[in-house]
């Protein structure tokens, strides 16, 4: 008896130490940002190195907020993320719907192909769709970025309501329609509002996606005045190539936003990524 | 009755097809259209101004037998993809077992390992370019503390895509969670049957567990390689393809024939290869997507 609790002790301690030593190696990038956006210049990149900034210079941040339009492009990379949240709940919501609880000729077919999207590899579909936007005139504008999500959210988020939808029973909705409700009434009054963790879900995702999409606002925002953070950044650190203190200050900030929303909806977020998977 | 009948799900089909419709527009118009439109154009030559010219399969030839340069960015891709996903999948089965000891604490690791999967990649970029710098960065000098020379990782043709990869594994929270979630669904009693027919744990891992998550292994592989066959910003950040075009992937190709030198025919050529060459791969992931079907 002795030596099975000796062993398992063994065993949890082994646990506890690779997997202790392992957090320790994955904080260490995001401590590094933040000590570093904190660095006087002559710090940055000393040898050897300075685990901790001294004295730690708050200015940086102010000085990164004023080197460039940090605040505009804080609030078009909102901007576009609240749109792109508005789009993928709302006509997720209303197509997942239509997957899960209605019928009609083709439904299997289509959802069948949806799936099969969710997967196709981006760099296919992007040069045709970039020409219609271009033909359409909206180059250089927020419609690229904004109007496919109002187009059905995409696969995943449709994928992942429907999921939810169908585990809420059809008598719910039955009783409803036999007192004359409408499908749209049916679905304001019954299946959204008990959905709301999986609308959170989505909102989660998309928000993340959202805030660290590169591609998009790459090849459609020319004009520096409509950038996001993440073209933002870029522009910055082509600028400010060796102020790595001032461009992790702006790092940081381009993050903590999203770091906030993971410590308070981190069960929502882990849980959307198993969805996918097909795991309930 | 049959008209009453008929006209019930008329409406019934009706209202399925107005719920759908927005859906229905942005499959067609973003993805099944743009599909078929990729494979039109790679056929033509087409500068944004003139009209698409058919010119048959001329950018096909050109890329298989005249551009040394789409194989070496192939063979990149090839590189990063099987590279970071091997490794990511292995590391992360070991995690995902490690965290699923019912043992105290478990979520806070968790929750440490996922956190750089929500991070703005962009930030990330420049903190790892940073941390790669071969004389003052941080991952050298902690080498240089046990006595390793590190090696020149971004400026250096062998070391700039295993430096990615290693930068790619600070994401491995994802696939982390999917795993820990597979490993929940084993039931309990395969492994209680298991030791009252004396099994050890290594027999329990080998013939109970990996056969039951061999699904989730698949699905993990399959899906980050798709995903990182779409390697773009870290090198369009990071090296600007280099050195010795070491880092030109195949996306980072795709980007400047298309959006710089408006060579979009020969782009989509070159999109609709590495397309065909995922194809089989998102085919076989559709197989066994009865997972995504039921329930």
């Amino acid at each position: 008896m002795k030596g099975i609790n000796r062993a398992k002790s063994i065993r949890n301690f082994t646990i506890y130490g690779v997997l202790g030593f392992f957090s320790v190696v994955y904080l260490i990038p995001l401590f590094w940002m933040v000590s570093t956006s904190l660095k006087p210049d002559a710090q940055i990149m000393s040898i050897p190195m300075r685990w901790f900034p001294d004295p730690p210079q708050w200015s940086n941040y102010a000085k990164a907020v004023d080197s460039f339009p940090f605040f505009r492009y804080f609030f078009n990379t909102l901007f576009l993320t609240s749109m792109n949240v508005l789009g993928n709940t709302l006509t997720a919501s209303l197509v997942a719907y239509s997957f899960s609880k209605l019928q009609w000729k083709g439904r299997n077919l289509i959802f069948y192909i949806t799936i099969a999207t969710m997967f196709i590899p981006g760099q296919v579909l992007i040069i045709p769709v970039y020409i219609l936007f271009t033909q359409l005139g909206w180059v250089n504008t927020y419609l690229p970025l904004i109007v496919p999500a109002f187009c059905g959210g995409g696969a995943f988020n449709i994928f992942l309501l429907r999921q939810f939808f169908i585990s809420i029973p059809d008598e719910l909705m039955e009783s409803a329609r036999i007192d004359g409700a409408s499908e749209f009434k049916i679905f304001r009054k019954i299946i959204l509002p008990l959905s709301t963790p999986a609308l959170f879900t989505v909102a989660l995702f998309t928000i993340v996606f959202t805030w660290n999409d590169f591609f998009g606002p790459l090849i459609y925002l020319h004009d520096p005045s409509m950038w996001t953070l993440a073209i933002g950044l870029r522009g910055f650190q082509q600028q400010y190539s060796t102020n790595w203190n001032l461009l992790m200050a702006a790092s940081t900030l381009t993050a903590l936003p999203l770091i906030i929303l993971y410590f308070v909806a981190q069960d929502k977020m882990m849980r959307g990524f198993t969805l996918r998977a097909g795991i309930r | 009755m049959g008209r009453k009948r008929s006209k019930y799900f008329r409406r019934k089909n009706l209202a399925g097809y107005l719920f759908a419709a927005p859906w229905l527009i942005g499959l067609s118009a973003f993805v099944l259209a743009p599909i078929l439109a990729t494979l039109f154009l790679s056929f033509t030559s087409y500068d944004m101004i003139n009209a698409p010219r058919w010119i048959g399969l001329t950018n096909y030839k050109i890329l298989f037998t005249l551009d040394p340069g789409f194989w070496k960015a192939l063979g990149n891709t090839f590189y990063y993809m099987f590279g970071s996903v091997f490794l990511k999948v292995f590391t992360g089965l070991i995690f995902a077992l490690l965290l699923s000891s019912a043992l105290k604490g478990m979520r806070i690791f968790r929750t440490i390992y996922f956190l750089p999967v929500v991070l703005p990649s962009i930030p990330v970029m420049f903190l790892w370019m940073m941390m790669f710098n071969p004389r003052s960065g941080l991952i050298n000098q902690l080498l240089g503390f046990i006595g390793i020379k590190g090696p020149l990782w971004l400026n250096s043709p062998q070391w700039s895509k295993p430096a990615m990869i290693l930068m790619s594994l600070w994401g491995i929270g994802g696939i982390i969670v999917i795993f820990l979630a597979g490993l929940q669904d084993v039931p309990e009693y395969l492994y209680e049957a298991a030791e009252l027919d004396g099994a050890n744990k290594l027999q329990m891992f080998w013939r109970i567990t990996v056969p039951m998550i061999m699904p989730v292994i698949f699905f993990n592989t399959v899906t980050g390689l798709i995903a990182a066959s779409q390697v773009f910003a870290e090198s369009y950040i990071m090296t600007a393809g280099g050195p010795l075009e070491s880092t030109t992937f195949v996306n980072l190709k795709i980007y400047l024939l298309a959006f710089k030198d408006v060579r979009m025919g020969y782009a989509s050529a070159m999109s609709w290869v590495m397309f065909m060459i995922l194809v089989p791969m998102t085919v076989l992931l559709f197989r066994i997507s009865r997972r995504w079907m039921d329930y």
